[in-house]
This record gives C-alpha cells, sequence and structure tokens, in this order.
C-alpha cells in the first residue's frame, strides 16, 4: 500500500472539511443588527427544543400538533410587545446556543441557565425565571432527605445542567445523564437510579402528579434562566429587557407562571435584578471556574468515553458472534419451526432500526417486567441486532463450503453434526473472519447510538463537553480522531486476512 | 456382501432405476460402466446412504437400508443403520475431497479419532503404515494443496482404509486425473484388491476393468444391460449397445 499517497490525501480531505466548517460558520455575520431585521420582517425568530418537554415547551398530548408550556406563553407575550410574529425554530437543545450562534434563530429561550461557562459565546438578558434544583426520590424511599445524602447513590440528571455540575463537584455520586426529562424519572421508579436532581419547574412537573415520587428537601442553588442572543445583538438584549421588566410590572409574568404552578416567593427577586450578569452568577454554589479550551483538560474525559465505547463493542460483537452462529445454524439445519424462528429474528432485526430496538429493550421492557441496566441493555441490543448480520455471513460461509466436503465426512463414518463441527465449520469460519471484521468495525461505530440510554460512551461525552464548552470544533475533531485511530488499524487488519485467506486457502 | 434388491430411485419423477438387482459377493471386484448419465455415480451413492430412493432395499454386511416408500422404512432406525454402513464401506469420490484445512495426517486420523474413538498415537502410527501402503509417508505434514491430483486421489484412499472398511466404493477415481497420475492411483487400487478387498468401481478406464475385475456390469439408462466375467463382456459382448459403446474405448 502507498501510505504516502494516502496520507496526503487525507490531509487534502480535512483540509477541505475544515475550509466547509469555516464558511458555514461564517453566515452569523450576515445579520448586522437582529432588532432591525425582526422589526422590518415582522417576524420574531424563536429557538427551542420541543423534546426537552415540559412545562417549558412541548406538544400538547391533547392536540399534538400544537406547542404548549410556560415559554410558549411568555414568548408570545415578548413577541406582541415587540409587535411581530414568533416563528418557531425546532433544535436540539445540546447545540442550542451554537445554532444561535450560526443564525439559525434571533433568541434562544428554553430553560437555558446563565452561568459564566456561556459568557463568552453568547449574551443574555435579565432573567425571567428564578429557578432552583429539586431533589426527587421514589416515595417508598426514606435514605435520601438533604443534598448530602445523595453521596453513594445513583443520580440522574440533565446534560449540560447546574444541576448536573453540583452533582458533580459534590463527588461520590454516581451521575447518570439524560437528555429528555421524561426518562430519568422513568428510571428513577424503575430502580435503576436513586434520585433525580433537576430544575424545580421540571420536577414538579413530572414527579408531582406520579404517586410513585416524592419531592423531598428544600430547593438548592437558587439561579436564573435568561433569553440568550448573539454576542452583538446588544440592541436586541435591552429591548428584551425592557419588556421583561413591563411583564413583570403589569403582573403578566406572575399570571403566566402561576397558570402553570410555577409562581413562587423566589419569583420576587426578578423584580430586582437589574444589575450586570455576574450578579446573578456569582452566588451560584457550584459553576465551576470557567472552562478552559485547553485540550488536556477533556482527554481524560474523552478517553474514558473511549473505554467505554471499546468495551461495549467488545461485549456485544462477541455476542453477536455467538448468537448469530446459532442462528445461521438453526436456520440451515434446524427443524421447520427453528428455521421459521430464526428466518423470522434474522428478517426483523435486519429490518428495523437499531434505535428503536434500543428504546425498545431500554424503556419499553419494564412495561412488562423486565427492567435492563443501561450497560446490560446496550450490550444487548448491540449484540442482537449484529447477531442477525453475523448469522447471514455464517450462513453463506457454510454455503460456500463444496458439498462434496460434507459427503466425503458422512462417507467416513462422521454424523451431521460431527462433520459440521469438525469439516464446514472451520473451514466457513476462516471465510467469515474478514466480513466479520467488518462489521466489528461498523458495530464500533454505531456503539454512538447507545447514547440515547444514558450510556455515557465517547459520542455522549463528547457531546456534554462540547456543549459544555462550546466547543464543538476542536472537540469534535478530537473525538472523530479517536474513533478513526481505534477503527483504522482494524480495517487495515481486515484487508490484510482477506488478502492472506486469499492467497492460502489453508491454515498457515 | 452388498445385496440390491429391486432398487427403484427418480428425481423428481424422472425414474433412474426401476428394479434393479445386483449382487456383490465378498472378495469380488465389480467395475461398473456405461455412457455418462447413465447412473453409475448414483448407484455408488445408493450403496452408503449418500443418496436415498424410493423403493426396494440394499443390503450392507446384514445392514438392510430401505427405500422411503417401503412399508420397513424407519426414520428413526436410518440413522443408525447408515452408521453402521458407512463405517464397514468407504468411498473414494473423482474430486478427492480432502479436507483443506487439515494436514494430510489429520485428514487420516480425523474419522477414526472422532468416530471410532481411536487414540491419536494410535491413529497415527496406522496413518503413517497407510501413508507407506500408497508412498507418500514424506507428505504426512503437506496441505492437500501442495499435492498434486494424483497424490490427493492416494491420500483420499488412505483416509478410506483407515477406518478399516470391508468394502470400497471408487467413483471414477482417475477422470480428473491428468494422464501421467492415473497409473500411480490404479496402482494402489490394484495392490488392494490383491488384499481380498471387496471393490466397487466406477471407471472408464477399460482395461483396468478389464484387468483387475471379478465382474462387470453395463449400466444404460439405468438398467443393467450386461453383468458378467470381464471376459464375457469385453471379448464376447452380447448386447448392441454395449458393443457400440466398447467400440468407442476400444480402439
Ligand atoms: N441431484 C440430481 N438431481 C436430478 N437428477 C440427477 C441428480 N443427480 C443425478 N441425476 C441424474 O441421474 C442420472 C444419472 O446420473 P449419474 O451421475 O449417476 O450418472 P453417471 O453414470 O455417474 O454419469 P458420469 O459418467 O457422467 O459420472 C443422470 O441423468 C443425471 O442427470
Ligand atoms: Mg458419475
Amino acid at each position: 500500500m502507498n501510505y504516502k499517497l494516502l496520507f496526503t490525501r487525507s490531509i487534502l480531505l480535512l483540509q477541505i472539511c475544515l475550509s466547509v466548517l469555516y464558511f458555514s460558520t461564517t453566515n452569523s455575520f450576515a445579520h448586522q443588527n437582529t432588532l432591525e431585521k425582526v422589526k422590518s420582517t415582522g417576524v420574531l425568530i424563536w429557538g427551542f427544543d420541543a423534546e426537552g418537554g415540559a412545562p417549558y415547551v412541548f406538544h400538547d398530548p391533547k392536540h399534538p400538533s400544537k406547542l404548549v408550556g410556560f415559554e410558549v406563553e411568555l414568548v408570545a407575550a415578548i413577541a406582541r410587545e415587540l409587535g411581530v410574529k414568533v416563528q418557531h425554530f425546532q433544535n436540539a437543545w445540546d447545540s442550542i446556543l451554537l445554532s444561535l450562534q450560526r443564525g439559525d434563530f434571533d433568541i434562544a429561550l428554553n430553560g437555558i441557565e446563565i452561568t459564566p461557562d456561556k459568557e463568552p459565546s453568547v449574551l443574555f438578558t435579565r432573567p425571567y425565571y428564578v429557578y432552583a434544583e429539586q431533589i426527587v426520590v421514589r416515595a417508598s424511599d426514606n435514605r435520601i432527605n438533604r443534598p448530602e445524602d445523595l453521596r453513594g447513590k445513583k443520580v440522574g440528571t440533565l446534560y449540560n445542567t447546574v444541576a448536573k455540575r453540583m452533582l458533580e463537584e459534590m463527588g461520590e455520586i454516581t451521575v447518570n445523564i439524560y437528555s429528555g426529562q421524561v426518562e430519568p424519572f422513568k428510571d428513577l421508579s424503575l430502580s435503576r437510579i436513586d434520585a433525580v436532581f433537576v430544575d424545580l419547574p421540571i420536577a414538579s412537573y413530572y414527579a408531582k402528579p406520579n404517586p410513585q415520587l416524592r419531592l423531598v428537601g428544600k430547593p438548592a442553588g437558587e439561579g436564573y434562566y435568561g433569553i440568550a442572543v448573539r454576542k452583538e445583538d446588544t440592541a436586541l438584549a435591552e429591548e428584551l429587557n425592557k419588556i421583561i421588566e413591563k411583564l413583570l410590572r403589569t403582573g403578566e409574568l406572575q399570571k403566566i407562571y402561576s397558570r402553570w404552578g410555577l409562581w413562587n416567593t423566589a419569583q420576587e427577586k426578578l423584580f430586582l435584578h437589574e444589575e450586570p450578569l455576574q450578579k446573578y452568577t456569582e452566588n451560584l454554589p457550584s459553576v465551576s471556574e470557567k472552562v478552559s479550551p485547553s485540550v488536556t483538560k477533556f482527554l481524560p474525559t474523552l478517553l474514558k468515553g473511549a473505554l467505554v465505547t471499546v468495551g461495549i463493542s467488545i461485549l456485544s460483537m462477541m455476542l453477536a458472534v455467538g448468537l448469530g452462529l446459532i442462528l445461521a445454524i438453526t436456520r440451515l439445519y434446524g427443524n421447520t419451526w427453528l428455521q421459521r424462528i430464526s428466518t423470522a429474528y434474522i428478517e426483523i432485526y435486519r429490518g428495523t432500526p437499531l434505535l428503536i430496538q434500543l428504546y425498545i429493550l431500554y424503556y419499553g421492557l419494564p412495561n412488562i417486567g423486565i427492567t435492563l441496566s443501561a450497560f446490560a441493555a446496550a450490550i444487548l441490543g448491540l449484540g442482537m441486532n449484529y447477531a442477525a448480520y453475523e448469522a447471514e455471513i455464517y450462513r453463506a460461509g457454510i454455503q460456500s463450503i463444496p458439498k462434496g466436503q460434507t459427503e466425503a465426512a458422512l462417507s467416513l463414518g462422521m454424523s451431521k453434526r460431527l462433520a459440521l463441527k469438525r469439516i464446514i465449520l472451520p473451514q466457513a469460519l476462516r471465510i467469515t473472519i474478514p466480513p466479520m471484521t467488518n462489521d466489528f468495525i461498523a458495530l464500533f461505530k454505531d456503539s454512538s447510538l447507545v447514547s440515547v440510554i444514558a450510556m455515557v460512551e465517547l459520542t455522549k461525552s463528547y457531546s456534554i463537553l462540547a456543549s459544555a464548552s462550546m466547543n464543538f470544533f476542536k472537540l469534535g475533531i478530537i473525538t472523530a480522531l479517536l474513533y478513526f485511530g481505534m477503527s483504522y488499524p482494524l480495517s487495515l487488519y481486515a484487508r490484510k486476512l482477506e488478502k492472506k485467506l486469499r492467497l492460502y486457502d489453508r491454515n498457515p | 456382501m452388498i445385496e440390491i434388491h429391486n432398487l427403484s430411485k427418480q428425481y423428481d419423477n424422472q425414474p433412474l432405476f426401476k428394479g434393479l438387482h445386483l449382487n456383490i459377493a465378498k472378495g469380488s471386484v465389480v467395475t461398473l460402466i456405461g455412457p455418462s448419465g447413465s447412473g453409475k455415480s448414483t448407484l455408488l451413492r445408493c450403496m452408503n446412504g449418500l443418496e436415498s430412493f424410493q423403493e426396494g432395499h440394499i443390503s450392507v454386511n446384514g445392514q438392510k437400508l430401505y427405500g422411503i416408500h417401503e412399508q420397513n422404512y424407519n426414520k428413526a432406525q436410518v440413522h443408525l443403520t447408515l452408521k453402521n454402513i458407512r463405517r464397514k464401506v468407504g468411498m473414494v469420490f473423482q474430486q478427492f475431497n480432502l479436507f483443506p484445512h487439515m494436514t494430510v495426517l489429520h485428514n487420516i486420523i480425523e474419522s477414526p479419532t472422532h468416530v471410532l474413538g481411536i487414540s491419536q498415537a494410535e491413529a497415527e502410527s496406522n496413518a503413517i503404515s497407510l501413508l507407506q501402503k500408497v508412498h507418500l509417508e514424506e507428505k504426512a505434514h503437506s496441505y492437500p494443496d501442495q499435492l498434486s491430483g494424483g497424490e490427493q486421489q492416494r491420500v483420499a484412499i488412505a483416509r478410506s482404509l483407515a477406518m478399516k472398511p470391508e468394502a470400497m466404493l471408487f467413483d471414477e477415481p482417475t477422470s480428473s486425473l491428468d494422464p501421467e497420475m492415473i497409473e500411480e492411483v490404479l496402482a494402489v487400487i490394484k495392490d488392494l484388491v490383491s488384499e481380498g478387498m471387496t471393490t466397487v468401481i466406477a471407471t472408464h478406464e477399460m482395461s483396468f476393468a478389464s484387468d483387475v475385475s471379478t465382474d462387470v456390469v453395463f449400466l444404460e439408462r439405468g438398467e443393467i444391460l450386461e453383468h458378467g466375467s470381464p471376459k464375457d463382456i469385453f471379448y464376447n459382448p452380447k448386447n448392441d449397445r454395449m458393443r457400440a459403446f466398447l467400440s468407442r474405448f476400444m480402439k
């Protein structure tokens, strides 16, 4: 192989990628003044994530096409004051500030906590809500009453939140990070975790109506939600500040919050805060010092994620290879019923998305009394999915062995089973090694999908770090390099194996 | 030793054998000759159960294999009968069918150790003496693809002999060999025959057939048209088609 050529080509490719990225980020400079643009077009584009859930912005369960939530009402009031219409922009919460910077929408308003680490990238208005962090436990569980009791427990929280950092700083806590708001409460009722620690609005909306769950202790770590705008949009921020103040004074804000059961005495503090941003954040008990952009700081977390990725990949591949063999053999040699079952298994697993299979395993099975840990669900989900593909590789391998081999074995007095074990499989397995190595590489990359079931592997570690530090680019390159560094040697090995097996059609 | 009684076989409604009878006495050497597609291979394969048949029965050493439409046919018992027959009857194929992932030695000891339960050491020493018999002792540790066709076929014969069979079936053992290798294989078979092994050979080697066989069977379209001593068949054929067939070979 010509490594030099390969190397120069890779560099070229990287350069192309970089320049594409560069040009796509520069379009935020296109708007000189967002306030003017909003007024002239008569439209305020609002970025949020409806998947984040209630009571902020969510799809009305009774009319799923309609968005409801206290923030929907708040934005409607703001737009009315501005004399414009609201245009919705659905965006994944993890990357909401990034999309704001890119210029996808004018304001980001979606339970975004005002914290100093976001300061370099966006501008915040004065707060529109005072939140605090709340502990939720199972109603039957008396062990946890204060934040200190969380030590040594498994606690669920949301991605890139103050609650998450508070938990991490308390130490000795196993933190399970979720991107949706429903899942942590689900896992809590299933005893997969011991407590949930989240912003009070979320806790009261999801846990209060659920008799299985209970809010304990006083809300801790008061903080503020603000509207984020682009750094250069000072005029828009000032205009929004005026509107928030007006809504406060007229009592409209209180009315909206009360409707959602969110008004409490803490909200009185909203009137006091007209000071610059620092004032809102300096009392935060738990925000870490400004995240340094130095790569070395992220590396240990990413490497830990990589280790989890490798572990999951290896274990699930082992399952896939073992189960796949059983499926292939029952499909080829089993009685009619076994053949039907394994054929159905293979077709169903190959014909449905892995993501759905993972959701069913992790969140669906508990409905029939089977509660798997995230790790077990990840291994089972990936392994059972890939088993279907490996089964077909085995089948092709077995069928490629000439019939004469079986006949020779049978004529020597071997039983069918022995002939399969000693003569057919050893030959078939060697044929299957290269395609299976390739499948392992594919599985290795597919393992990033298990992040949806609260597994923190490499991709999840990346998105947690990136959304916390806003450093999507540099971290993205590092993460991609980590994946590549692990999969490339494997694919070289697969190619070498393939060549070797083609050259010598026998044991070395 | 092998009795074929009223054998009927068809392939997807295409009848091949229609009530065929053949007795193969212990120690006899039977050559099956006939045009391509006449059923030589199929007949051999029926004898050790690689091919099933519809009617009649084949008895090998007293073990009876029934056609699947016979009322004596018993699915549960077929396994056992086949096992007993195959341990007593070896078979050598046109394509050798050596196991490519094993050395010559392993090819030979595989079945004795795993089927008969003979110890590795004993099986190996048997294998070495069999390799000496086929003049290939120096190839014990080679892989099949390192051997010539003639050598592979001799290993295949040694492999079958390792099971200590009482009869051997050969299906055109020299048909896929280059001419210069045919003799070395035939020589091995001749040795075997001279030791008294009951042998059935499908072949197109007429002079060899006339040389070694006690019985020659001429098959055409699944029917035995002539059955007799080589002298009768080759020098005094009664059947016209037999004569026509021979004239193509004996020029
Ligand atoms: N698996 C099969 N399915 C259908 N027909 C078959 C099958 N095997 C053999 N036959 C048919 O049975 C007949 C006898 O075939 P067989 O191979 O026994 O002949 P043969 O005498 O060995 O011929 P050759 O000298 O070419 O080896 C042929 O007409 C062939 O087409
Ligand atoms: Mg044939």
